[in-house]
């Protein structure tokens, strides 16, 4: 077997770029350099050609019209400028806002932010199984509510939220639908049509693009919708969002589009059989879970906590070798556990002792037996070294006890 | 964040894991730190009653790799030393002699205090008063 290690399993975190989308890039870096903003010459012609195609490229693998599409740095730019856009925007309707306790960073802040200006948000809580409760979506609704945000497939867990069904509330209500789809996108099939979608982020380097560019959908008819701009200036991009396009990365985020449109779906079936295969393998283990549903869920992601190991001691074990992310308060500049995963119900404990595993287009086979057996090794090795492990084996009742929490 | 050899090594190879019995007269046991803060230290000594030395140290830590080898490194330590001696270790040098970071040294302070709450259990078995030891900030 001729497997290179380190072996990337953090594909959630980015992933790399398709060397197909590489090539696309190139000529538009030295070669075709121009400004697509300029009219008058060819230089600036033969770039708003290419970020016309690529701007068609991207409207197509979520079926919407390339007018559709405001280019912006990535979907973190695309969160602010939706939620930020529409509180702005829409204020004469009202200032109210429901989103989720699992939502990114990135849609979470921005909610904080709109706050601070005098806005109201309701933050839903998950089910065990990640998902929110329509009925409570339904009951948090007012008459000022302008604005739904929910994710389409969680970045943690992979769950992914039942899009049409939250899309058909707002529709019915008169709200706009917001949905940050940043690892749905190019993974399995997202149409911003079917699934009745007015606002949508995504971004390249989640599918094998580059980073420092992603879109955010705006939908044009049914309703027309308008954002506010969050940067002045020449008004790019319909004037929602100004700022000379970063030609070489918007080719190479509609060749990655271009790509996904074709491979996705041999590739979420190759992928979902893969992750099955680790899941299956690696609850062979004691006291091991699943975060969030199964069955709802992107085919690349699985969320597992190893009860009585630590996150970060076990990453420890195999991280020479396997990249991948841990929901462990170790691992985050905050030292709170993941709180994603909180919002699942899980304990604390759990929480710190969960790992997360994103594979991708280049994940093979070899690195999965590979990552199986180191992971099923460590954590046994850790087991044996945990005073949790050997008090859960002598039936103490660990809850029971008074920890002294520091 | 990279981890310094020492702790790598102590992680890899940890010396002392185990379990003593704790109904032993002359075994003193801490149990330090909680699952929902992502540590657990449990540390015992046992003490050689002619000699007054801890002939034997052995521990179990559920946590990051820093934690383990903080713990590993405090067993090392221990063995050959009074009671009195063992009191003596400090913090600081298991975070000097294992290069932890800032943000480790919690793993540090733990591992002191799993050394004196096993020291305390050694005595209130043995009639002595318990210590009331210096509170760190974790």
């Amino acid at each position: 077997m001729n497997l290179e290690l380190p072996i990337y399993l953090d594909n959630n975190a980015t992933t790399p770029m398709d060397p197909r989308v590489l090539e696309a890039m190139l000529p538009y870096f030295v070669e075709k350099f121009g400004n697509a903003a300029s009219r008058n010459h060819s230089f600036g012609w033969v770039a708003e050609e290419a970020v016309d195609y690529a701007r068609e490229q991207v409207a197509k693998l979520i079926n919407a019209d390339p007018k559709e599409i405001i280019l912006t740095s990535g979907a973190t730019e695309a969160d602010n400028l939706a939620i930020k856009g529409v509180f702005e925007m829409y204020a004469t309707k009202g200032d109210h806002v429901i989103t989720c306790t699992t939502e990114h960073k990135a849609v979470l802040d921005t909610c904080k932010h709109i706050e601070k200006l005098g806005g109201h948000v309701t933050y839903l809580d998950v089910k065990e199984d990640g998902l929110i409760d329509l009925e409570e979506l339904k009951n948090a609704i007012t008459d000022k509510t302008i604005l739904i945000s929910i994710m389409y497939g969680n970045n943690e867990t992979g769950v992914i939220q039942p899009v049409r069904e939250i899309s058909a509330i707002a529709r019915k209500h008169g709200i706009l639908f917001f949905t940050d789809a940043t690892q749905a996108v190019g993974k399995i099939p997202v149409d911003v049509n079917a699934d009745g979608i007015d606002l949508m982020a995504f971004s390249a380097h989640k599918m094998y693009g580059p980073k420092g560019v992603g879109a955010l959908y705006v939908r044009r008819k049914n309703p027309r919708v308008k954002v506010t701009a969050q940067m002045d200036g020449g008004g790019h991009e319909r004037g929602m969002r100004s700022g000379t396009l970063n030609v070489p990365a918007i080719v190479g985020f509609g060749k990655a589009c271009e790509l996904c449109m074709n491979e996705m779906e041999s590739e979420a079936k190759r992928l979902s059989v893969m992750r099955d295969r680790l899941e299956t393998s690696l609850m062979e283990l004691e006291e091991t879970y699943v975060n969030g549903t199964r069955e709802h869920r992107l085919p690349h992601t699985a969320n597992i906590s190893f009860k009585y190991v630590e996150g970060e001691g076990l990453m420890m074990g195999f991280n020479k070798n396997i990249a991948l992310s841990s929901g462990s308060a170790c691992t985050s500049a905050s030292l709170e556990p993941s709180y994603v995963l909180k919002a699942l119900g899980l304990g604390d404990d759990l929480a710190h002792s969960s790992l997360r595993f994103g594979l991708g287009r280049f994940t093979t086979d070899e690195q999965i037996d590979f990552t199986i057996t180191a992971i099923k090794d460590t954590v046994i090795k850790l087991r044996e070294m945990s005073p949790l492990w050997e008090m859960f084996k002598e039936g103490v009742d660990i809850n029971a006890i008074e920890w002294a929490h520091h | 964040m990279a981890y310094s050899e020492k702790v790598i090594d102590h992680y890899s190879n940890p010396k002392n894991v185990g379990t003593l019995d704790k109904a032993k007269v002359n075994v003193g046991t801490g149990l330090v730190g909680a699952p929902e803060c992502g540590d657990v230290m449990r540390l015992q000594i046992e003490v050689d009653e002619e000699s007054g030395l801890i002939s034997d140290a052995k521990f179990k830590t559920f946590g990051c790799g820093s934690a383990i080898a903080s713990s590993s490194l405090a067993t090392e330590w221990l063995k050959g030393k009074t009671v009195d001696q063992a009191l003596a270790i400090d913090n600081m040098d298991i975070v000097e002699e294992l290069n932890l970071p800032p943000v480790k040294i919690h793993c540090s302070v733990l591992a002191e205090d799993a050394i004196k709450a096993a020291i305390n259990d050694y005595r209130v078995k043995n009639g002595l008063p318990e210590l009331v030891a210096e509170k760190k900030a974790h």
